[in-house]
């Protein structure tokens, strides 16, 4: 979670994520960003993020991201 | 025909019922439209005549209900991006004499911020319509009027306003709809913003054939499976994308899960498309899809010449430009002044109708641009100089080089960026590219983003590709190309930063 958290501040700073729900939906995470963010938790997890997980409702919370994260290295 | 208006009305006479125009929020009918617009004009008739009309909305139902709205009104109109700084806006209010603005609800903020007195979209469409004035207004008005000004980045660092006639718009539109036979069945799903030339192709072709509209909600190319949904559950068939939003669902392999259903028509333009990028759509989806590439700039409306795909590209080719487009007269002049011969390369020159006036309270930038046919001095007769070098492969079709200002020379020998992106490209997932040449360090320099993490990988590529006086003399790779207003690759960003990067 710190890690995720660390990402978040540096793609987007001085933003709540701990509390902010709705990332997408108020677009506080753009398309550009997304696209940062999905390669820095790749990078970080060791995870591969696929299409098929690329969907607004696994971005719109910091525990929707962990969820997808969680989910994605019990996989591997 | 005079104005371009004319096919708006015909469509609403022939399709008055029919869906034009989908945004996120509403959806309207081209009578629907054309009365809001002409409620707009009325109100704008008491502003004046010939007015610039400036309008802060987004790319929305109701920035296409205002755009008609200033036609009606004899005006011309500039669509303001509502998301750039407010430094930027004012500049390009600066520039425009006396402009009226109109902005809606969503945008009041940001007119506010810029301290000029406007007015409100929601408030104009309750005018009473007044069917004598406007009348009175079009019956002054001919081809030569301005239909819009549509504002580029200029090199001098102040937006430069390319200025559109009805003329132009009406050649150009003729071409392009007869082209591609777009009719009442075609359905639009419409990426680029109305701010920017391409948007004018999949607008005024709705207008003129009675076609559906879909405004694409901007988040969609951030979620790309959402991307495809939207496409089927709107049958959308026709496409008018630039490189890099089409690359996304390359680059995400979208199509291995989910598929356009509808796609009949796929049409790219605004920067070079990337030849493995498009292939991957070649390879997944119908083969009754038509691909073009169409070329052109703002100051020919939209386009001056295309390219309907009929042949296998390999990863490593260049997609050419093919030939004029109808209406249009593409030609190529050497550094001499001459016409140049087969293979040779030159700047590209265009002489047509869908020509713009010139630039907007720029005579010197006009002058630049819009010059005498270097190829015959008899009678006065202005053409467009593109900036572009261009050739005609052995199948006589027109090449695109480069930019006459992105050519280098380096211990005498002249070098095409292009030409080695394309061999960085041919690696599988390179996502996109970029070579500059940093004159100060004498370097140059290859970018790529993508997940290939060791760069002499790219870098064998080019070797493969170019020869040994074109090969970069660094590779590197980063997290992300940046991006300009319009979706393009930022190529002065990147020489700007590369070096920290």
């Amino acid at each position: 979670m710190d890690e995720l958290l660390a990402i978040l501040q540096k793609i987007k700073p001085g933003v709540d994520f701990e509390n902010e729900t709705g990332l997408v939906e108020k677009r506080i995470l753009d398309s550009m960003s997304i696209v940062r963010l999905v390669q820095a938790i790749n990078d970080e997890f060791d995870i591969e993020i696929t299409v098929s997980d690329l969907v607004p409702e696994n971005f719109d919370s910091v525990s929707a991201m962990m969820a997808l994260i969680e989910r994605l290295e019990d996989e591997a | 025909m005079k104005n371009i208006l004319e096919y708006f009305e015909k469509t609403v006479k022939t399709h008055p019922n029919k869906v034009g125009f989908v945004d996120e929020c509403r959806e309207a009918t081209f009578s629907q439209t054309a009365l809001h617009a002409r409620a707009i004009a009325t109100a704008l008739c008491a502003w004046g005549n010939k007015r610039a009309v400036a309008i802060l909305i987004d790319k929305t139902v109701n920035c296409i209900d205002t755009m008609l709205g200033a036609l009606y009104a004899g005006d011309f109109y500039v669509v303001i991006d509502v998301h750039s700084p407010v430094e930027r806006v004012n500049g390009i209010l600066n520039i425009l004499d006396n402009p009226v603005i109109l902005t809606d609800k969503n945008s009041e903020a940001l007119a506010g911020e810029i301290g000029r007195e406007y007015l409100l979209y929601e408030e104009l469409i309750q005018t009473e319509i007044d069917e004598a004035k406007l009348l009175e207004k079009r019956n002054c008005m001919c081809d030569l009027d301005t239909a819009y000004i549509l504002f580029t980045s200029g090199s001098t660092g102040m937006p430069k306003g390319t200025v559109i006639s009805h003329r132009a718009l009406i050649s150009y539109i003729n071409w392009v709809t007869e082209e591609f036979g777009f009719n009442a069945q075609t359905v639009f799903g419409s990426q680029t913003p109305l701010y920017f030339s391409m948007s004018v192709t999949d607008f005024y072709s709705t207008i003129k054939c009675g076609c559906t509209y879909h405004i694409i909600p901007k988040p969609h190319f951030t979620f790309p499976l959402n991307l495809v949904g939207y496409l089927n559950d709107n049958k959308i068939n026709t496409i008018y994308w630039v490189p890099t939003a089409i690359s996304i669902l390359s680059n995400w392999k979208v199509f291995d899960v989910i598929k356009p259903q509808y796609l009949k028509t796929v049409l790219f333009a605004g920067e070079v498309m990337p030849t493995k990028q498009l292939n991957y759509w070649i390879d997944h989806l119908d083969s009754t899809v038509t691909y073009a590439n169409l070329f052109g700039p703002t100051e020919t409306t939209d386009i001056c010449a295309f390219y309907i795909l009929n042949r296998e590209f390999s990863d490593s080719d260049t997609i050419p430009i093919g030939k004029a487009c109808d209406n249009c007269d593409c030609f190529v002049v050497n550094s001499e002044g001459k016409a140049v011969t087969a293979g040779e390369e030159g700047e590209l020159y265009v002489r047509s109708g869908f020509m713009a006036n010139g630039y907007y309270r720029n005579p010197e930038k006009t002058a630049e641009a819009f010059v005498q046919n270097p190829l015959q001095q008899d009678y006065p007769e202005t053409v467009y100089k593109t900036g572009d070098i261009v050739k005609y492969n052995d199948k006589g079709e027109l090449v695109y080089i480069t930019r006459r200002d992105f050519q280098i020379k380096r211990s005498g020998y002249r070098i095409e960026l292009g030409e080695i992106e394309a061999g960085a490209n041919s690696v599988e997932k390179v996502k996109s590219c970029a070579c500059i040449y940093d004159s100060e360090a004498d370097l140059l320099v290859l970018i790529y983003e993508g997940a290939v993490k060791d760069t002499m990988v790219v870098l064998e590529a080019v070797r493969n590709h170019v020869p040994a006086y074109m090969v970069p003399d660094e590779v590197r790779r980063i997290k992300e190309m940046p991006i300009n207003a319009n979706g393009k690759l930022d190529r002065k960003a990147l020489l700007a930063t590369y070096k920290t990067l």
